[in-house]
Parts: structure tokens; sequence; C-alpha cells
């Protein structure tokens, strides 16, 4: 068979296509227990399954904020999660037209024999685990790999081993109900300039598809969740719509028309700036026969949770916060954002981490 | 490949042991690019042409035109001029493409026409240049540059196209006598699988020439031709294509063809010519367009769909292309045509002087009904009975 054409097939389609919605986006909420501790620890909260789940819930109910949402990728313990009145999260999301996602990667590993290039595991028993995150609500699922740009790096090998394992984890996803995100994210660290990244991420964004075609992926019922091409983090800046050409001109060169949308990752890049960009690519005149809209994690988050600082009390500032930049990217996606979100606290601070790991 | 279980098995292994002393292994070609002290390391694409090759490309691409292929070899040209009882001589050669490439009009609705070394040399019976001729109907001339197709050795008797050898020199000489696009003609057959060796090599050598011609200042047109023949209905067509177009595209790239400056001329997803169930050109629009969805990368200039008429008739083959031009498309789709284009303006010439201007105009009229095709507004109306015969050759050999 060419392509994936099992009993989900109409239902991926129909998914991906209504992910990418213009005027949409995805809220990336699916930090580990780990990675959602830092982010606690950093407003001096407690990392406790209480603690967690009254984030989500904070954000999940923030009024006026879910229908600038098409999607939100979950952790696995969120899946299972209810409101503090007893109401599961994933009805919650689905009522408001709110697609739920899973994260069904198991973290990253050095490849032995690289200067620490990573492959991403998580393909044993992953039919059995999308079955279930079907069963429990789940319609798409997310898994990262992650690439990193130095004087020899990316190598054939790691750039072959993630974009293999993209596919298997793609194909699979598919026979079991979800739409997969494929992310091949390109670390921003470095010195290097926008050509070098744009270089990168068309050799890298080739390979994924020559895998994903190889794999059989019906293409229809996919989403790329790719970094923007952007200077490394220790190079001069651009202007967003330098960033804008250059994302596109690596789109047009490698992804095909039948990809329904792509949702950015955010890198690192403040939550101002993450907007900015988003919106430049939408103004940006070129052939665009996908939609352009985001995945955000820390750049939907970072003022909401400071404003929290786990008070109860603060629970109405942080909504706020995060409606606003929720609303902000809903524009950016239309490229009508006009820079005028109410900035809140920590908006436009770079939420870049050295070496990032999940 | 790896997978994640083989990863899983494997000793921890101590990172300083592993990288000491050990000669760094030999990077591969995509690697060696990124030299640690190069200003800024990127891959070179088009060369010096890059600009030039990227407004041609939109040129031929441009609305309501397409492409008329007469680069007929001399041994497929005699075939042409034997069916009308001529014989093969270079000047009726001479006589039949002046014929064409002087048809009044011709470039409101043809933008490139492909032609064969000897006539890219050629001029026309009253001793103008052909290339000059085209240039001023404002066609942009065209040169087949391959050298035919031969057995490929451990297949299941599948073929592979020669013509890598002294390309460089050829593509600039081809440039320097007026031609800014290429062409280069290989096939894949399904009734002898494809094997994967086969695809391969086709794709290999479409990627090197390819990046070839580009270097030189020509725009190439990367046709891998899936034959006609065979038995199998379009579903199997369609998963043939797929894999074609998935390997074409990723040696492309490895090879840093600019996509912006190549036109594509595929053959359209129809059933084997000698498949019992036919199907409706609609039905063939949607099969071809969703393998362009899935396969062609949006920043290959209209993309340029140039068809091959593969044996259609020339209404039929009108009719597909316009079932295509029904809803925007992120590429421009258009038509390439021989045969499709040439059938009753040959037949109706029949080698005669006082039966040039008829013949030429039935030349228009296909050209006129490609274009309109191509706007999507065919509507068939008028055309002749000699324009609906299918031609189909079992086991065609160009």
């Amino acid at each position: 068979m060419s392509a994936y054409q099992g009993k989900y097939a109409d239902e991926l389609c129909a998914n991906a296509a209504y992910i990418g919605t213009p005027g949409k986006g995805i809220l990336a909420a699916d930090e580990s227990t780990g990675t959602i501790g830092k982010r606690l620890s950093s407003i001096n909260v407690e990392n406790v399954e209480e603690n967690r789940r009254a984030l989500r819930e904070l954000l999940f109910t923030t009024p006026g904020a879910l229908q600038y949402l098409s999607g939100v990728i979950l952790f696995e313990e969120t899946l299972y999660q209810k409101t503090h009145d007893g109401k599961p999260f994933v009805n919650l999301l689905k009522e408001n037209g709110v697609l739920p996602g899973i994260k069904v990667d198991k973290g990253t590993v050095e490849l032995a024999g690289t200067n620490g290039e990573t492959t991403t595991q998580g393909l044993d028993g992953l039919a059995q685990r999308c079955q279930k995150y079907y069963e429990a609500g789940a319609r798409f699922a997310k898994w990262r790999a992650v690439l990193k740009i130095g004087p020899t790096e990316p190598s054939q090998l790691a750039i072959n081993e993630n974009a293999n394992g993209l596919a298997r984890y793609a194909i699979i996803c598919q026979e079991n109900g979800l739409v997969p995100i494929v992310e091949p994210e390109i670390l921003v660290d470095g010195p290097h300039d926008i050509l070098k990244c744009a270089d990168v991420t068309e050799r890298v964004l080739a390979a994924v598809y020559k895998a994903l075609n190889d794999h059989h992926v019906l293409l229809e019922g996919t989403l790329l969740k790719p970094n923007m091409v952007t200077p490394g983090s220790e190079a001069p800046k651009v202007a967003p719509e330098v960033i804008a050409e250059h994302t596109v001109r690596a789109l047009q060169r490698t992804m095909p028309a039948a990809v329904p949308a792509v949702v950015f990752l955010s890198g690192g890049q403040s939550e101002e700036q993450a907007t900015v960009n988003l919106n430049a690519m939408n103004k940006y005149k070129g052939k665009k026969p996908w939609t352009l809209s985001f995945s955000f994690g820390r750049a939907l988050q970072q003022s909401t949770l400071k404003a929290w600082g786990g008070k109860k009390e603060n629970v109405q500032k942080a909504q706020a916060a995060f409606l606003a930049r929720a609303k902000a990217n809903s524009e950016a996606t239309l490229g009508t954002y006009k820079g005028d979100a109410t900035l809140g606290e920590g908006a436009s601070e770079s939420l870049h981490v050295k070496d990032y790991k999940y | 490949m790896a997978s994640a279980s083989l990863l899983k098995s494997s000793p921890v292994l101590d990172k300083s042991e592993w990288v000491k002393g050990q000669t760094l292994r030999q990077p591969s070609v995509s690697v060696v690019r990124c030299l640690p002290n190069a200003p800024s390391p990127l891959t070179i694409r088009a060369g010096s042409y890059a600009d030039e090759l990227v407004k041609t490309a939109k040129i031929v691409a441009s609305p309501g035109r397409g492409i008329l292929a007469m680069d007929e070899s001399n041994a497929t040209c005699g075939k042409r001029l034997a069916s009308i009882g001529l014989e093969n001589t270079e000047a009726n050669r001479q006589a039949y493409r002046t014929l064409l490439v002087t048809a009044p009009g011709l470039g409101n609705y043809i933008s490139g026409a492909i032609l064969f070394e000897e006539t890219l040399y050629q001029s026309t019976t009253d001793g103008k240049k052909i290339v000059d001729v085209l240039v001023e109907q404002k066609i942009v001339p065209g040169i087949k540059v391959d050298k035919g197709l031969v057995p490929l050795v451990g297949s299941n008797n599948e073929s592979w196209c020669q013509g890598l050898d002294g390309l460089a020199s050829r593509t600039a000489a081809y440039y320097q006598q007026g031609a800014r696009f290429a062409k280069w003609r290989t096939v894949v057959s399904i009734p002898n699988g494809p094997t994967e060796l086969a695809v391969k090599e086709a794709a290999w050598g479409l990627a090197r020439y390819a990046a070839i011609s580009q270097d030189n200042g020509l725009v190439p047109i990367v046709e891998p031709e899936i034959l006609l023949d065979g038995e199998h209905g379009i579903e199997r067509t369609f998963e043939v294509a797929q894999k074609v177009w998935a390997e074409v595209f990723f040696y492309l790239a490895e090879n840093n063809v600019l996509f912006e400056g190549i036109l594509l001329k595929p053959s359209m997803v129809t059933p084997g010519a000698e498949c019992k169930e036919r199907n409706t050109p609609q039905q063939i629009a949607d099969y071809t367009l969703k393998l362009l969805q899935r396969r062609i990368p949006p920043a290959v200039p209209g993309i340029m769909a140039s068809f091959l008429s593969g044996g259609q008739s020339e209404v039929e083959a009108t009719l597909n292309l316009n079932a295509m031009n029904q809803s925007s498309n992120p590429w421009h789709v258009s038509f390439s045509y021989a045969r499709a284009l040439q059938n009753t303006c040959l037949k109706t010439w029949g080698g005669r002087p006082e039966n040039v201007k008829a013949a030429q105009e039935a030349l228009l009229i296909r050209a006129k009904a490609n274009s309109l095709a191509q706007l999507g507004k065919y509507t068939g109306e008028g055309e002749s009975e000699e324009a609906k015969k299918g031609m189909f050759v079992k086991g065609y050999v160009y």
C-alpha cells in the first residue's frame, strides 16, 4: 500500500485539518513531571500532583481562551486528571472544541560514537499505549526528536536515526487513530547564522519526509512541528521578516502540500518574539499551501506562571495573562497581530536555556 | 538503521575511549560542506545562474501556455515521417520542424519547445536559425540531453538512462547556442517490478543531470516516465508513482538542486494500457493531484506539471489536463506534449507544401485547446475524429 488507508484514515485527515484551522493553535502543556518541576520551582511551588493539576486547571478553565486553541498536548498524568469539581480534563477540552493530544515519546538518549547527539526512545509497546490513549480521549500525539548544529553536526547518523524514529512513531499512531505531530527540533544553541540554520533545516526535513514516505505515512493525517529558521542563540538577531522568509522557503522546498498545517515550536524565544515571528510568517507573501500556526509551551505559559506564583488569589490575574497570549497567537496565525498584547511580566524575557532538555 | 530496541542493548561506552585515538570517520559529503572555519558554510545551488534559472522556469510555467515537445531522435522522427510516406532525410526533418516553429502565433499557447540536437543547430528552409525563430515567437528553446535508454544489468529487464559523461561541456555548449532548458527522460516499468535498483538508478541519474544542467544555465526538466504498458490498475500506478517521486525528490535534495529552478514532467496517474478497467478524466485528475500534493514541494514553480501524453488520444490528454485545473494548485499544472500536439498536424501535412497552412492550423487548434485546458476552460466543442483516436503503441520506444 502506498499510504495508510485503514479504518482511521478519514478521521485522521479531519482531525489534522481541524488542528490547522486558521485562528487556532496548540497549547503544549505536556511537560514531564521532571520538567514541570523546574517550572514550579521557579515560582517556589512544590512539585506535587495537586499543584500540577491546579496549574493545568488554571489554563484550561481560562474564560474565553479555549476558542483560540484547536488542541492541547498533555502529559500522561494529565490525560487522566480532573478539575476540582470532578470533570475530566479531556471532557472539558472536547466540549470546547479542543482536541486532546498526548506526548508519547520517552525522552532522548545519546547516540554512541557521536558528539553528544541523541535519538528519541518510545517505540516499544507504542501501539498498545496509543490504543489506551485513544480510549481515554486523545486524538493526536507528539514525539520530539532533537538535533543540534555544530562543526560536524548534525551528523548523517543522527539525521537518519531521528527521521526513522519519527516515521515509525507516525505510522504506529495512525494505525491506532492518533494524528502524529512530527517534531524534528533543531536546537537554537550556537553561533551559527540564519543561512546555516536554513541549510540544516532543509536537509533534516528532506530526510524526515523521505522517511515518512518510505514508511507509508498518510501525510494528510499528520502535522509538522519544526523550529523556525533563525540565527543561533549566540549570533546577532535578525528582523522577523527575515525569519519569515527563510522559514517559509525551507518549508516550500521540503514540505509537500498534502500536509495540512505547520505548528511551530517556540524553542526558547520569548512569548512576544514567538508571536511576532509567527505573525510575520503569515504576512509573508509567497506560496503557502499549508496553515502556519503554533504549538507553544513556554511561549504561552511564561507570564501566566509568573502571575500565578502558586497562589489561589492570583488565579484571575494569571488567567488574564494566558488569555492575552492565546489571543495574540491566534491573531498571529491570521497575520493580524498588532504587537499590543498586554505584556505580562516576563513576556519579553528570553526563555532560552542552553542545551535544553525536556 | 538502528532502532530504539537495538540501542537499548548496546553496551555503555565510555565516550572518551571511543573518541580518543580513533581517526574521525570519513564524514559524508553532506557534512564535509560544514567546514568549521568557513564563514557561513552552506550548500551551493545552481552556481551563477540561479536568478536566470528561476526566471526561465517561471516563463515556461506562464498561465495558458505549455511545452511543445519536438525532440524526437532521428530514428523516431523517421517513424513519424514514414507514417505519411516520407523518407527520413535531413531535408524532410528540417521541413517538418520548420512547419512547426513558424506556425503564426504559436507563442500564444506555447512557452517552450524541446529540440533534438540536430534541430538546435538547424535553420529553417529559408535560412533562419530555428532558435531565433522560436525566441521571436516568445518560445523558450530547450534541448534533449540524454543519450537514450540501455539495459540495466542486474535488474528485471529494465532500463537506465545514459548521458552523464561530458554533460557539463555539452550543456554549456547548448547554452551558447541558445537553449535555456534541458530534458532527460528516464523510464520505470510496472510490469517489470519496478525493482528497487531501477527506481534508485532512475532517480539518481535525474538528480545528477539536474545539478549539472543548473550549473551550466539550463533549467532541467525532471522526467521519470512511468510507462503506460501493462495490465495494472490505477491504484498500482499511484503506488509506484509515489515511490518514484519520493526517491526523485530526495536525491534532488541530496544533490543540492535549486527547486525554484526546475520543471517537472510526470506521467499522469492512469491505469495500464491493457487494464480492463478504465478511469474517467476526473478520476485521473484526482489521483494525479493527490500524487503531486504528497510528493512535490511547493517551491517547484508551477509544478510545471508538464504532462506526457504517453499514448492517450489528443482529446483525452486535453480533457485530463482540464480536469486537473478545475481548482487552484500551488504549482502551475500544464502540458508537455509531442504526439498529442503533432498527430493531426502531421497527417494534415502529408509532406506537401500546399498543405503547410492547414497543418499549422491543426497544430494551433490543439495548442489552443491545451492552453484552455491549462486555464481549466476547455469544453471539447468541435474536436475532430482524428483527434480522438488513441495513439498507444505497445512497447513504445522513443
